[in-house]
């Protein structure tokens, strides 16, 4: 399979990447070229093979429902490009 | 109390140890070592203020007997480790001037046992890279060049400034992470030794994640015998980290030694690759040579799903880090570039902060997982991966106790050499030592040789799930054999 300059588009704004028309050409390429080096899966007998969900056999843990910390509201917003009151600010979402 | 900085860790510690000299004064040598070697750009941010008060905390701590296993030794520790309050930014412009109020939970058992931080160290960009080349701070140089060349050679990535600080002894050892070789192939570059610890021995928590299935931490160290000193510290289990495997860490150092007779070591027929250069193949079986004189028995096995761990990874790997790298939105932190909405200041904010690589990986990651190719593609790989990790199962309920393959396919290449026109090209370098992440397995890189060029080459050693202890017995023969490799300073 590979890819057309539309789809490089479609997924391009599916990964939230702005991409303008003049590396289109460029990303088409590399993209096409990463898709035919893994075409080669298409040969592997994959009948009744259950898909890998963990590499080592270990059951999903769950932690307990309790509050562990807290208080650390400057902690969180301290590396956010913009802040106020401890809240993170974005531009206008709704009108 | 000539050079300071050569010494391995566990001569250090003996050092410290009769009052040879001080915490102070070994991180006082690294540091001026460090100083004089900008030019290989290993660190991208240099903590000496930081240094020297952990260095006299550790001596303070030895003077009473306190001394805790890494008391004093400096090491320097891969920009993808959070560490509180010191500038972590995975060497990505977009965690741009990224200050973690937290502490990865392997640099804390680190620090908890009394090493003392040099500074962070350059890496490709999120980890994504076999050339240190990607990094937002500038490629990494190898302190190793070919015989009478002035050619600035790589020093493989991902942990590329690891590698290249401790072969360039700009610190005692390295933290290190490894995904598809990340630790192994630059450790095999520059005569250092690397391991890749089984998934779930180091925890994973406030270390910036590229695809969390595959990701592990690991010391890069000059001997085997530091490798085991530095996991010791770094492994165990950890609440933090749902994947972090609840089995107690074993002294390691005392693997060092131990007799491997009687193992039996698996020789894959198909790592023997069409075209793989002839002192690879030389250096390979040396390795078996001399595992078999320490009484170890060598036989032929087949790991027939080899061929398709390469191609399964760049399905499975990029998946995950299009899902890990979705928090980089310029909201909570980091870069952020305006837009006249949310969403292209999300989409101006990634085009900018990411580089080329990443931006790659993370749109084969998204394609792979939208509608209507999942299956096709990820879905698949995720069967392909149980496939390869079944190879290894196989082998080792036939009672191989280990595996012995290259590292890599070749030795360092020159900066800008490789991956121009087909990033392809660049991720064949990890041929080797993928499988070991698709299966989860432990492995180390042990520096056994040298090619035509005079450069470094490195034998990897595959061991079954939570038997480092193996690799370090086996790795300490090799070690024995080949001897110890230092490059000709020129910086």
């Amino acid at each position: 399979m590979s890819v057309d300059a539309t789809t490089v588009r479609r997924i391009a704004h599916l990964a939230r990447i702005a991409v303008s028309d003049a590396e289109v050409p460029h990303l088409q390429g590399e993209l096409n070229a990463i898709l035919a080096f893994v075409e080669q899966l298409s040969e592997v007998k994959i009948d009744g093979v259950e898909p890998m969900t963990s590499v080592t056999p270990m059951e999903m843990k769950k932690r307990a429902d309790v509050v562990k910390d807290g208080d650390i509201a400057d902690d969180i917003v301290r590396n956010a490009p913009d802040a106020q009151n401890h809240f993170f600010l974005v531009p206008k979402v709704v009108e | 109390m000539t050079d300071l900085t050569s010494m391995t860790i566990a001569e250090a510690k003996a050092g410290l140890a009769n009052k040879s000299f001080t915490a102070l004064e070994l991180t006082d040598a690294h540091l001026t070592a460090i100083e004089a070697a900008r030019v290989l750009n290993a660190y991208v941010l240099e903590t000496p203020d930081r240094a020297r008060e952990m260095a006299k905390a550790a001596d303070a701590k030895i003077a009473k007997g306190e001394g805790g296993p890494l008391a004093g030794i400096p090491l320097g520790i891969k920009d993808l480790f959070a560490t509180r309050d010191i500038r972590t930014t995975a060497c990505s412009k977009i965690l741009g001037n990224f200050i973690p109020p937290y502490e990865s939970t392997v640099t804390s058992q680190l620090w908890r046992d009394g090493a003392v931080l040099l500074g962070k160290l350059n890496n490709d960009e999120f980890a994504m890279g076999s050339s240190n080349e990607t990094s937002c701070f500038g490629p990494v140089i190898n302190p190793w060049r070919r015989e009478g060349s002035n050619t600035d050679l790589v020093p493989g990535g991902s942990s590329g400034g690891s590698a290249s600080a401790v072969a360039a002894l700009l610190c005692m050892g390295a933290t290190a992470t490894d995904t598809g070789g990340s630790i192994r192939q630059p450790a095999a570059f520059t005569a250092t030794v690397g391991v890749k610890p089984t998934y779930g021995r180091c925890s994973r928590w406030g270390i910036v994640a590229f695809a969390s299935s595959l990701d592990q931490a690991g010391p890069i160290a000059r001997s085997v015998r530091d490798a085991a000193i530095l996991m010791r510290s770094m492994a165990g289990h950890d609440p933090k980290d749902t994947t972090s495997a609840e089995i107690g860490v074993p002294d390691y150092e005392a693997a060092i030694g131990k007799s491997v007779k009687g193992m039996r070591i698996g020789i894959p027929k198909e790592y023997r690759l069409d075209g793989m250069p002839a002192e690879i193949e030389k250096l390979w079986s040396e390795g078996a040579a001399w595992l078999k004189a320490a009484g170890a028995e060598l036989v032929e096995i087949s790991l027939p799903h080899t061929k398709y761990a390469l191609p399964a990874y760049y399905i499975v790997a990029p998946a995950e880090a299009s899902s890990n790298l979705a928090r980089y939105d310029g909201v909570r932190y980091g870069l952020r570039m305006p837009g006249r909405s949310i969403g292209e200041m999300y989409e101006n904010t990634r085009a900018e902060g990411f580089g080329d690589e990443v931006r790659r990986r993370v749109m084969i990651g998204t394609y792979v997982l939208s509608a209507g190719y999942y299956d096709a593609y990820y879905l698949r790989a995720q069967k392909v991966r149980t496939l390869i990790k079944k190879d290894f199962e196989d082998c080792f309920a036939k009672g191989v106790n280990a595996i012995l393959t290259p590292a890599t396919p070749s030795a360092a290449f020159g900066v800008g050499e490789k991956g121009g026109a087909d990033p392809v090209e660049m991720y064949l370098n990890d041929i080797f030592t993928v499988t070991v992440n698709m299966a989860g397995l432990p492995g180390i890189a042990v520096p056994a040789g040298k090619d035509v060029q005079d450069l470094p080459l490195g034998l990897q050693l595959i061991g079954r799930p939570f038997d480092e202890e193996t690799l370090f017995s086996l790795g300490e023969v090799i070690e024995q054999a080949a001897g110890r490799f230092t490059p000709a300073k020129w910086w």
